[in-house]
């Protein structure tokens, strides 16, 4: 068995991979910032005391989070109507279906780890910040904004870059709806040059390629911030 | 909308009667799967973390950890398709081998990786005197390790491992790509063949959740079944999907 790489040239990555590439790259950064944003919403909502708030947030996180990722990704391919699709210009919604729908579906669904994360970043904070904020006569919604989340997002960082190395691995699932990601990129790159198992392997190399240097930059992140501290 | 659940009394017209009991069968594989995947991960995620322990042997360590940075680093969808396409060409006796080991395979390696992380956590989690406290007594390395700390260590590590078992049972679903017919490939062919999506993925998302909890419910009862009396193990955080 002979492997043969030379069939990958600057312009075959340019037009299969490089494109993949991009909406990995946009998906993982998009479900990053609204996750994140979702999570501390349903975060705040399971802290606050209030059983109308507490409940449907703790029954939403649960929930997703005891069903398999390709499952939701399956549901809001199926779910989401062809009415919603038509609110994008320029027909993208038409053109763009799996992909769009892969974008909700990871917002909604990473929220739910996220809040996990700035829940215990939040509980990590010691009563005597929240008393502080209090004496200062701050609102509760001050206390949270100036004092509590800060300390918390900073506390967390660590873990929400390694969920957000998670995430990006799990970007190569929106292969159950056929959105063109990286994976798809090698995959359709080798089976159009009659390669696959070299479009594979390379494909590896590059999710490990970028997947360690993340993770080593994570590790390094988490030594300097366990100094300062 | 209206339900439609006699849909799964149909006949699909393949080898299963009706469409409830080809999802049955699907869940079997599912938790075949699983299960088997489970026992490589637990087996091999053992043996490597307790390398990336051992004193006095760098290049075991480094062994342990490359192994844990390459199996966490690749996407499982990515392994499945190395296992299934890529180690059959390099390895021509692995062409026989169907797809249902080779998914057992890649999600028990993928798996492994995460436990062997755990298990140094837990491992390195104990104080050094017990240790020590081992070797004092003239224990081997294969003694104290026996006899002492692992005892101690799996205790500590009951609770990632348990969501660790969970997500074996909702990464298995991965494997619908190489057309194990699991529950989530039974999903997609049979909302293909009827039309009635909505029925089908909830009692599909329904038996996953139920896997997950069982799986949940019998590791609780093997932590409290093994509780030192007395000795508060802290438990540590689990992650990813």
């Amino acid at each position: 068995m002979n492997l043969d790489l030379s069939f990958y040239s600057w312009d075959l990555i340019r037009t299969f991979i490089l494109k993949g590439f991009y909406f990995s790259i946009m998906l993982m950064a998009v479900s990053t910032v609204g996750g994140v944003i979702f999570g501390t919403v349903l975060a705040l909502m399971r802290l606050s005391g209030k059983k109308f708030l507490d409940l449907p947030a703790t029954l939403y996180v649960n929930g997703m989070r005891s069903v398999p990722l390709v499952m939701v990704i399956l549901w809001f391919f199926l779910l989401v109507p062809a009415s919603f699709y038509a609110l994008f210009p320029w027909r993208l919604g038409e053109n763009y279906r799996s992909e769009i729908s892969a974008v909700i579906t990871f917002v909604t669904f990473e929220a739910a780890y996220f809040s996990e994360i700035m829940r215990a970043g939040i509980q990590s904070i010691s009563r005597g910040q929240v008393f502080a904020g209090q004496a200062m006569g701050m609102t509760y919604g001050q206390n949270m904004k100036l004092v509590i989340l800060p300390q918390a997002f900073r506390n967390m960082l660590p873990v929400l870059l390694t969920q957000t190395i998670i995430l990006f691995q799990d970007t190569s699932l929106v292969y159950a709806i056929g959105a063109y990601d990286m994976l798809k990129g090698f995959e359709i790159a080798g089976k159009n040059f009659g390669r696959p198992i070299e479009s594979y392997l390379l494909a590896a190399v590059v999710y490990f390629g970028i997947c360690f240097a993340l993770s080593s930059a994570v590790k390094q992140l988490h030594k300097k911030i366990a100094i300062i501290r | 909308m209206s339900w439609q659940w006699e849909i799964f009394l149909q006949d699909p017209g393949g080898k299963h009667p009706t469409y409830w009991q080809w999802m049955l069968s699907a869940w079997g594989w599912t938790v075949s799967v699983s299960l088997l995947a489970l026992i490589i991960a637990l087996s091999i995620g053992s043996l490597i973390g307790i390398l990336r322990t051992l004193p006095d042997s760098p290049w075991l360590v480094r062994l342990g950890n490359a192994w844990v940075e390459l199996f966490r680093n690749i996407p499982l969808l990515v392994q499945i398709f190395l296992w299934y396409h890529v180690i059959p060409a390099l390895i021509p006796p692995m062409k026989e081998v169907n797809s249902f080991i080779l998914v057992v395979l890649a999600l028990g390696f993928f798996t492994s990786a995460r436990i062997a992380e755990q298990v140094r956590a837990g491992i390195q989690a104990l104080p050094k005197g017990q240790r020590y406290a081992g070797m004092a007594l003239g224990f081997t390395t294969a003694q104290y390790y026996r006899y002492v700390i692992l005892p101690m260590a799996y205790r500590i590590i009951i609770p990632p491992l348990t969501s660790e078992s969970m997500n074996i049972f909702k990464n298995s679903s991965v494997a619908f790509a190489v057309s194990v017919s699991e529950l989530t490939m039974f999903a997609m062919q049979a909302q293909e063949e009827t039309s009635r999506g909505v029925e089908i993925y909830l009692a599909v998302t329904a038996l996953y959740a139920i896997s997950a909890f069982v799986i949940n419910r019998i590791m609780a009862y093997i932590e409290k079944k093994s509780q030192v009396p007395g000795f508060i193990v802290a438990g540590g955080a689990g992650g990813g999907h």
